[in-house]
């Protein structure tokens, strides 16, 4: 075997380039080992985030030969030989440094995500659900949030201004989970609606054909929450209500307005 | 060096697996100022790697379950080094904190009348295990994750703790460290202290482990003067990937055993019949027949052999490789496929059909996966309290995999979720308690912090010096070949004298490029941790001189009654030396000793 060209994206927020690496070729190797093979040989100072190395983490996302993957599951006998191994960060999250993006956007959608508010357990104090009610739920919950669904979606993709309107694929699929939860009693269909912005996305699918764990974000998901949300927001007894209280549909821009404080916290690094 | 910034709460909880976010969900709930410090993004510790479930005695499958068959099974997988009294809360309280889980939007397997479904698993008597398919890790792990945002819990995310840090008197006063993103040093002033740090995987080569694994919690309790104990006691799982190489060592679930699948030789034998143990000989299955009818009846036939608790088929595995029967790259064949449909193993088994589908091109549901030893955990580590999980140094808690004394010399699979549930709540309540009952705020000595950062600095200023990488390859070389699976005394004495070269060189390191996000610069102050750690396992095992659970002595192949008596309990000097006594292991009651004696059927 010979060598491969690994092409990577090195900077911080000030800018960045491509920097070549030639490396041997090793059979059987995913991305994530030849990116740790530079850094234990000429790049000892490239960053890349990692944790499990076997798709369960969902650490290690990147734009690799420009479509967002997980570097642990990108074998490099799928990629097209001969020529060089494009290694990008993702571009919807601003840079730290090289490969890693900050994502602190996601864990603030995270945290207005309101919890499971669970009915009342059986007479022996535990809850019944059957496995089919469950299936839809359980598929949402594979979810290993490694956020190329994020990275992906063209709303927020080159449009920084709309990630104070939208919570994304990621947490679309976390609203579904919860409203189809079998034991929850709360109702997110406004919140969903306005806050959310679940209005802006047109289907493209682009989240469902990235996702590492082929979720069907789109088809379960989002569809279903969009319905849901429209159920409820030409419901003629709501539409009735909102009459007799004068309201009438807010921009997503003022249901921002109106939504908890957006800026930032503690889960998050200082980024100088 | 960049100003550093310090933040003051009650409890601060290192390490953000399931032990540390549970105690530190007890914390919040209790109303202190808490905060968890993580060295990942939330979310992605360990934790999320575990695959077949957590072991808690709900009776929902097989009635006749309960937890006294439960605290019976864990202390003889153990083989009876474990602390009596953490197997008995473990067993009792584990039902409790999984229904717990269920109300904070947790999504289990169901039966087919809808409560929480359980499996088999190696040493457990019944299906105990409740679990979603085989990625039951990452549901824990998520679950505990939302709990603790919508409770507003601190989280101070890719943050590396260095150090503990001490007061006048004695007691834990906080912590000091710094931000990856930025390298900026960062420092904690806390009435209590949690280390919930996980493992040390990463100082071996071939591991499940993920980075992180550095025993940074082992090493810092130890800097800090606390008890270590049975550190020789480490987990190697008998199923590990073996190929491609870039993959050795991951996780292969024992789900797959608990589900049907069965260990071949290169011969095509089930040769796990030829290594049944006396000590559990009345309950295992001595032919195919009735280890096969086990999986429908398990009142009327013995378990299969595969099923025997993990340091049994591991030895087993390490010996049909050595004596020339493995397969084409050094493991054993680990068979489902020709057992149960494909339909089947893609539902029970998801996780493990994508893996060797897409990393090692095998089809698990037509061929058979090649499986070897791979380390895992370790059933040794700080020495606690096993009704606080207080360490034996005022004001620090420990829980989970940093902890010991739960698992004894072994664990069986399934016990390590519910023990991170378990002892991670009695460490928030504990920790807690304390920091409600500590006054005044603590002070952190100026002096003591500015040498941590100094010394993990140091790296930056040198001109010239070795490249942390290489001492890290060097190091996990070493203790694979020295201290790995079958251990003897030559090889132990000679990884001594190995460390002290690795100690010298890890001190004379460089770095390049800046503090922000600098992963050869994290890995260098990962090091110092891995290096204690390897230390205490190596003494450990030179001390423990007999075969016990998790760690086998080539030159001591049978167990000694007397040191199944004892912890080796390891302690650092003022002077920074190094001392190991056995001490003896707490007294059980005659009414839980009763429960061992008591026949299997």
């Amino acid at each position: 075997m010979g060598d491969v060209t690994m092409r990577v994206w090195r900077g911080d927020p000030e800018g960045g380039t491509f920097t070549d690496y030639a490396m041997p070729e090793v059979e059987g190797e995913v991305v994530l080992d030849v990116i740790h093979r530079i850094q234990a040989g000429p790049a000892p100072d490239l960053a890349c985030r990692w944790n499990c190395k076997a798709g369960k983490c969902g650490s290690c996302s990147a734009e690799i030969n420009g479509r967002p993957r997980l570097m642990c599951m990108t074998r490099m006998d799928e990629l097209p030989a001969g020529e060089p191994v494009v290694v990008a960060p993702m571009r919807t999250f601003p840079i730290i440094r090289d490969l890693v993006t900050d994502v602190s956007f996601n864990f603030e959608v995270a945290r207005r995500v309101p919890p499971l508010a669970p009915r009342a357990p059986e007479a022996d104090g535990t809850h019944r659900m059957m496995q089919q009610d469950i299936d839809r739920g359980q598929e949402f919950r594979k979810c290993i949030e490694c956020f190329l669904c994020q990275d992906v979606c063209h709303v927020i993709r080159d449009h920084e201004e709309n990630k104070q309107y939208f919570a994304g694929p990621r947490f679309f699929i976390r609203l579904m989970e919860l409203e189809s939860h079998p034991l929850d009693t709360d109702d997110r269909r406004e919140l969903v609606r306005q806050r959310m912005g679940v209005g802006f996305c047109n289907i493209t699918k682009c989240c469902t054909e990235v996702c590492p764990e082929h979720i069907k974000i789109t088809d379960n998901g989002i569809i279903p929450l969009k319905e849901r949300v429209v159920d409820s927001s030409y419901d003629p007894v709501a539409w009735l209500g909102r009459k007799i209280l004068r309201r009438t549909k807010r921009t997503a821009a003022e249901a921002a307005a109106g939504a908890p404080d957006y800026q930032g916290s503690t889960v998050s690094a200082p980024i100088s | 060096m960049p100003e550093i910034t310090t933040h003051e709460f009650d409890v601060v909880v290192i390490g953000a697996g399931g032990a540390g976010l549970r105690a530190a969900i007890e914390a919040k709930e209790r109303g202190l100022r808490t905060a968890v410090v993580c060295k990942s993004l939330l979310g992605k510790a360990h934790t999320v790697m575990a695959e077949g479930g957590a072991a808690a005695a709900m009776g929902n499958v097989w009635p006749e379950d309960n937890w006294q068959v439960h605290f019976r099974d864990t202390m003889r997988g153990g083989k009876m080094l474990n602390n009596w009294r953490m197997a008995q809360l473990h067993a009792q309280e584990a039902p409790d904190r999984i229904y717990e889980l269920e109300r904070w939007g947790a999504l289990f397997d169901r039966t087919a009348d809808g409560r929480i479904l359980q499996r088999d698993f190696g040493g457990h008597r019944y299906a105990r295990l409740a679990h979603v398919g085989d990625r039951t890790g990452l549901e824990l792990i998520r679950t505990l994750q939302q709990r603790a945002v919508a409770l507003d819990v601190d989280v101070f995310m890719e943050c590396k703790v260095l150090r503990l840090v001490k007061d006048a008197e004695g007691r834990v006063s906080g912590a000091v460290g710094y931000w990856r993103p930025t390298g900026e040093p960062v420092a904690f002033r806390a009435k209590a202290v949690v280390l919930a740090t996980g493992s040390v995987g990463k100082s071996w080569l071939y591991t499940s482990n993920s980075w992180e694994s550095t025993g940074d919690g082992h090493a810092m309790a130890l800097w800090a003067g606390a008890d270590l104990i049975d550190m020789e006691c480490v987990q190697f799982h008998p199923t590990g990937m073996v190929w491609p190489l870039s993959v050795r060592g991951i996780l292969v679930t024992e789900g797959v055993r608990g589900d049907g699948g069965v260990l071949r030789n290169s011969e095509g034998k089930r040769f796990m019949f030829d290594y049944i143990p006396a000590m559990f000989a009345a309950e295992t299955a001595d032919n195919e027949a009735e280890a096969d009818r086990w999986y429908e009846d398990h009142i009327n036939n013995r378990r299969p052999p595969e099923l025997l608790p993990r340091d049994e088929v591991a030895r087993s595995i390490n010996s049909e490789v050595k004596n020339g029967r493995g397969s084409p790259h050094g493991g054993v064949f680990l068979d489902i496929a020709t057992r149960r449909t494909p339909e089947y193993i893609r539902r029970r088994l998801p996780s493990m059909y994508h893996q060797f589908k897409e990393l090692a091109g095998v089809d698990i549901t037509v061929e058979a996966m090649e499986v070897g030893p791979t380390c895992h955990y370790i059933m040794g580590g700080i020495r606690v309290d096993a009704d606080t999980e207080a360490t034996t140094v005022p004001g620090l808690f420990a829980a989970g995999e940093v902890a010991a004394g739960l698992h004894g010399a072994n664990r069986l699979g399934g016990n390590s979720l519910s023990d991170l549930l378990v002892f991670g709540r009695r460490a928030g309540v504990a920790a807690s308690d304390y920091a409600e009952g500590r006054s005044a705020t603590p002070v952190l000595d100026s002096t003591e912090v500015d040498a941590v950062l100094a010394e993990a600095d140091a790296p930056f200023a040198r001109s010239e010096g070795e490249s942390p990488y290489d001492v890290h390859s060097d190091l996990q070389k070493m203790m694979q070949e020295l201290v790995g699976i079958i251990r003897t005394e030559s090889e132990l004495v000679q990884a001594l004298g190995e460390l002290d070269k690795l100690e010298d060189r890890a001190g004379r390191l460089k770095v390049q490029g800046g503090r922000a996000y600098n992963p050869g610069w994290n890995l260098a102050t990962d090091l110092p941790a891995m290096l204690s750690v390897s230390r205490t396992v190596t003494r450990g095992a030179l001390e423990r001189r007999e075969s016990r659970g998790g760690h086998t002595r080539d030159d001591y192949p049978t167990a000694d009654p007397e040191l199944g008596k004892v912890n080796f309990v390891q302690r650092e000097g003022t002077d920074g030396s190094l001392s190991i006594a056995p001490e003896p292991i707490p007294a059980m009651p005659p009414e839980l000793q009763a429960l061992l004696q008591e026949e299997s059927h």
